[in-house]
């Protein structure tokens, strides 16, 4: 029954005994979704309806947004999410379909911050990224930067955006500022922060700031964005719009809105005239496991023959006594093993209890404060770059993109 | 008289009603409204249009997008992230789906198999998302005129402006069921009926708010030449039938101004006119301030556009509230200069720059550039309308029952499917058993044959919010006179008194003990007041009753207090005057308050002083 109408065919639907003129929109569980002429969607059963007339409906595109060549050159690489996103009417739920120039019309004051031009790398929702896409997207940015960008504001979903954010950390050593930016709210309600975030990223991505950063809401209000290290930024809530969060330090700037005036902190890295270099590689075989009480053992055996592993463990970094044999296992099996905290505030340190020191002994690696995403980002990067053991054991403790500190001070 | 069939009047309503759900439509939230300052805290948001998914943006949405405005909202701990738009919304709440169900049933209504939610577009600021969720229930119903009923709706309320720009998300998301009638009514008495009808079938359920604000009116009307105008917010249905009467003169003043206009030829200047300079040295304060005066030019409209076309209302005020929209204060037209501090030279010094004849009527708007530019072409486009007659529009009820411009009509394009709520299904064993409850109506013709009760007292209590409190009254037992009397005027006549707030009085669990002592003697009728004015101090409901028994006179306290202490003689004569505190206790039992305690003391004392002596 459902390939009978297409959506957009106008058809008419017998209800309560009267004929009633509605336009098709979708099958919805064995019902057909007519939108009557008020606006309002109703679900009748398919053999009510008939087809009066076959229009094929066709997204009518906007005009091309006029650009002013006199500003500065940035580039948009769109890889979906929430700030790009539309109802589908396959699920009737929302997913990403917009291309970067949707972008550019759907948030009108982009155009006056630079002269922009876009690249659609993927239109996906972020948790279904992977380190290959991160390696496509890490290349594609080097090239926009290469191709003369002035700054590069990469729109994403913000479930992995830390991930992805932490990622090119790694992997580019970037002259110019790389922004990442999303939306909490879906871009199809007035309310959404799709705007102002892409408009507070704009301004970043034209600021003298030249490392790879988050941009999102710092409140629940539509007052400031704050600007976050790419390696220090966490998705802290599930839906409120400020829910990127810097731990360990503090943000590297803020945003007003809307007059887009930008705050940089002294220690956020500033632009330079250097090229941009890729190291690109990423050593996929690598794990995060969250530890918990009476986790068994035998989990550690999923892990055998990986390069590397991340543990989320508890407090200082502690996991059960019982699983000390498994890790030592692992690591003598030729897995490094890195130790970071649920805590996500605060520092590692397996020196002050005997489990920890057990730990130690058995070879696993005190993460420092690095946050367990993070950590195990940069394990990939890490081992991928660095195959001796011993010296990729050494810049797992070093700070390379800011992600770690020698000193905690908060 | 207007003669309403001639002119061709037709009228449809739409009610809005708020339902006592428990939680919000959306989430787990009490439907509980605050104080403004009870509030624990405050955020500020941005909203604007976005297209409905068939790719297309409402005109009323995009003329609301004319100024970027920051709303404020208030929020509370009886609010959750849903109101605050930081949250996906919950499932669509049962309860409140279940009393639509009731009331369309009751309307003879049938209901969507499958319900949708949908995201209605409104970008005042009185919703946080910027839309209104809402979901089509039921369809096609019949009222006691033989008119239809078109749908009921099941949508969340909006936030209360505070002012301004500032709301308060305590009303946000409160169940409402929409009501919208066929425009099936011809006169403005026969609105007031189908109205009030509606009214008594939504307070049948016993289910919905009751008070101020918990119901409102929208009003569709036209009349044959002019056009389908909606007027929201009717609050009081007794000026509905006058909303109804002014609508239709505003309209029949537009269709001759129309006329009028036309034989003029008049005409509309598509550019408007710099004329700042003109008023470089004036000592109008408005006009002294403004960066850029705008003159847009109306030849042929001299005197019809100070025209009033409804109380208080003139076809200069219909052209100021589109000008509003940009965000400027107001309009200065020459039908009414001079004044408000522009002299008759100016206005002669304005006609003669612009070489205007003495048809032509001049608007002036004074902004800033921005604000000034699109001000002009809002009247323009007005001014033009007129040209045409009556626009379609929504209007805003004010005081008396006149109508300000709000907004152009909605279309489809304000629809957009809400992609966090599934849709819910209506099945047939749903559907039956849904109750439909007692009318009202029905209920006050039972009291009467069932009571013997007044017609007029039965319809009171009927119709009243006290009638879940009168009922259980009878239920115990209470005659249906004295419940009557106590709760509809003794409390009244106490609050009066007193000047308290006598709501807490008439609590089934307070009210029904009171009423239960009178009936069995325990206290007097006439006592019910003295019972009232000592729980509105504190006084706990048992304790106030007693309190209030019959008085007892001293001889009968020197009776039993005599009795009580020849029975214990033995423990007076062993205590002597220390046995004075624990007989104190025994009397005060006996006596259950009816006597002042001094009193019983004194009388105690002598006693056992007596007792003592016979020694």
């Amino acid at each position: 029954m459902t390939g009978e109408f297409s959506s957009g065919d106008r058809v008419r639907c017998m209800f309560a005994g009267k004929s009633l003129a509605g336009t098709y929109i979708t099958e919805r569980d064995g019902m057909a979704v007519i939108k009557l002429d008020s606006g309002y969607n109703m679900g009748v059963p398919f053999p009510a309806c008939t087809l009066v007339e076959h229009l094929p409906a066709a997204p009518v595109k906007g005009p091309a947004v006029a650009q002013d060549p006199s500003l500065p050159p940035l580039s948009i690489v769109s890889t979906g999410g929430t700030i790009a996103s539309r109802i589908d009417y396959r699920t009737g739920a929302v997913t990403s379909q917009f291309d970067a120039d949707d972008i550019l019309r759907a948030i009108p004051g982009l155009e006056k911050i630079g002269n922009f031009s876009t690249r659609v790398l993927y239109t996906i929702l972020s948790e279904n990224m992977t380190p290959q896409i991160w390696q496509e997207l890490a290349r594609s940015v080097y090239e926009e930067i290469r191709g003369g960008a002035k700054g590069v504001i990469v729109t994403h979903g913000t479930d992995t955006m830390a991930y992805s954010a932490a990622a090119l950390s790694f992997m580019l050593d970037t002259p110019v500022p790389v922004i990442f930016v999303g939306s909490q709210r879906s871009a199809d309600r007035p309310s959404s922060d799709n705007v102002m975030n892409a408009l507070c990223s704009a301004s970043a991505a034209v600021s003298p700031l030249g490392e790879v950063a988050v941009v999102m809401h710092e409140s629940s209000s539509d007052d400031f964005c704050v600007i976050h290290r790419g390696t220090r930024v966490r998705k802290m809530h599930s839906s409120r719009r400020d829910a990127f969060r810097s731990l360990g330090l503090p943000p590297i700037g803020r945003v007003e809105y809307p007059s887009l005036g930008i705050t940089l902190a002294e220690d956020a890295v500033r632009r330079c005239d250097t090229e941009p270099v890729l190291l690109d590689a990423l050593e996929p075989r690598c794990g995060l496991l969250y530890f918990y009480p009476g986790m068994p053992a035998g989990v550690l055996e999923a892990f055998s023959g990986m390069e590397g592993l991340v543990i989320a463990g508890t407090g200082l970094g502690h996991t059960s006594t019982g699983l000390i044999q498994g890790l030592r296992d692992l690591i003598d099996g030729g897995t490094t093993v890195v130790m970071t905290t649920q805590c996500l505030f605060g520092r590692v340190c397996d020196r002050v209890y005997d489990t920890g020191r057990d730990l130690l002994k058995a070879g696993v690696i005190e993460g420092e404060d690095m946050l367990p995403e993070t950590a195990l980002v940069k394990m990939m990067w890490v081992l991928a770059n660095e195959r001796d053991r011993e010296r990729a054991g050494a810049l797992m403790q070093k700070d390379l993109r800011g992600e770690l500190s020698g000193r905690s001070v908060s | 008289m207007t003669d309403y069939e001639s002119v061709g009047l037709k009228a449809g309503i739409e009610i809005h009603q708020q339902l006592n759900s428990r939680e919000k439509l959306f989430c787990g939230c009490p439907t509980v409204l605050r104080k403004f300052d009870e509030r624990s805290g405050e955020f500020a948001r941005y909203l604007r249009a976005t297209e409905s998914e068939m790719g297309e943006i409402d005109r009323a949405a995009k003329e609301e997008m004319m100024v970027l405005r920051r709303f404020c909202y208030y929020a509370y701990d009886t609010c959750c992230l849903v109101e605050y738009d930081e949250e996906p919304p919950g499932p669509l709440n049962r309860e409140a789906l279940g009393i639509c169900l009731s009331i369309a049933k009751t309307l003879g209504m049938t209901p969507i198999e499958q319900v949708h939610t949908m995201r209605k577009l409104v970008i005042d600021g009185s919703n946080t998302s910027g839309f209104q969720r809402t979901a089509l229930v039921a369809m096609n119903g019949t009222l006691p005129n033989g008119g239809a009923i078109d749908t009921i709706c099941l949508e969340e309320e909006a936030a209360q402006r505070v002012e301004g720009d500032i709301f308060s998300l305590d009303r946000l998301g409160i169940p409402l069921v929409e009501i919208t009638t066929s425009p099936c009514m011809h006169t403005p008495e026969e609105v007031y009926q189908v109205a009030e009808y509606l009214g008594m079938v939504l307070r049948s359920t016993g289910r919905v708010k009751r008070g101020l604000g918990t119901i409102r009116q929208d009003v569709n009307i036209s009349i044959r030449e002019g056009a389908r105008v909606e007027i929201k917010g009717v609050q009081e249905l007794d000026l509905i039938a006058e909303v109804v009467r002014r609508e239709v003169d505003r309209q029949q003043n537009l269709v001759w101004i129309r006329e009028e206009l036309r034989s003029r030829r008049a005409r509309v200047d598509p550019v408007p006119v710099d004329v700042t300079t003109v008023f470089a040295g004036t000592a109008s304060s408005i006009l002294k301030k403004a960066k850029k005066i705008l003159a847009v030019r109306l030849p042929g409209f001299g005197g019809l556009v100070g025209r009033e076309i409804q109380p208080g209302r003139r076809l200069g005020s219909e052209i100021s509230d589109y000008a509003k929209k940009c965000g400027v204060g107001g309009i200065f037209h020459t039908d009414e200069l001079p004044a408000y501090g522009v002299t008759a030279e100016e206005v002669e010094a304005l006609r003669r720059n612009l070489g205007a004849a003495s048809d032509e009527c001049i608007i002036l708007v004074a902004a800033g550039a921005d604000r000034a530019v699109c001000a002009a072409d809002q009247v323009i486009y007005r001014a033009n309308l007129a040209l045409e007659g009556v626009p379609e529009e929504t209007r805003k009820m004010l005081e008396g029952g006149s109508t300000a411009y709000m907004r152009p009509l909605p279309g489809a394009a304000r629809m957009y499917p809400e992609t966090d709520v599934l849709p819910v299904r209506i099945g047939t064993e749903d559907w039956d058993a849904v109750t439909v409850p007692e009318l009202l109506t029905i209920r006050a013709e039972r009291f009467v044959t069932e009571f013997g009760m007044d017609p007029g007292i039965a319809r009171q209590v009927a119709y009243s919010e006290y009638l879940p409190l009168f009922q259980a009254a009878l239920d115990h037992g209470i005659p249906p006179s004295l419940a009557h009397r106590t709760i509809f005027a003794t409390a009244k006549e106490v609050g009066k008194e007193t000047g308290k707030d006598t709501s807490g009085l008439l609590d089934p669990a307070v009210l029904i003990p009171v009423l239960e002592a009178t009936q069995n003697g325990t206290i007097a009728k006439e006592a019910i007041p003295q019972v009232f004015m000592l729980e509105l101090e504190g006084v706990p409901v048992n304790e106030a009753i007693a309190r209030s028994k019959p008085s007892v006179s001293t001889s009968d306290i020197e009776e039993i207090v005599s009795k009580i202490v020849n029975e214990r003689k033995d423990f007076v004569k062993s205590k002597g005057m220390a046995s004075l505190g624990p007989l104190m206790g025994v009397v005060m039992e006996e006596l259950r308050g009816a006597a002042d305690g001094k009193v019983i003391a004194g009388v105690l004392k002598k006693e056992i002083q007596a007792a003592l002596k016979e020694e």
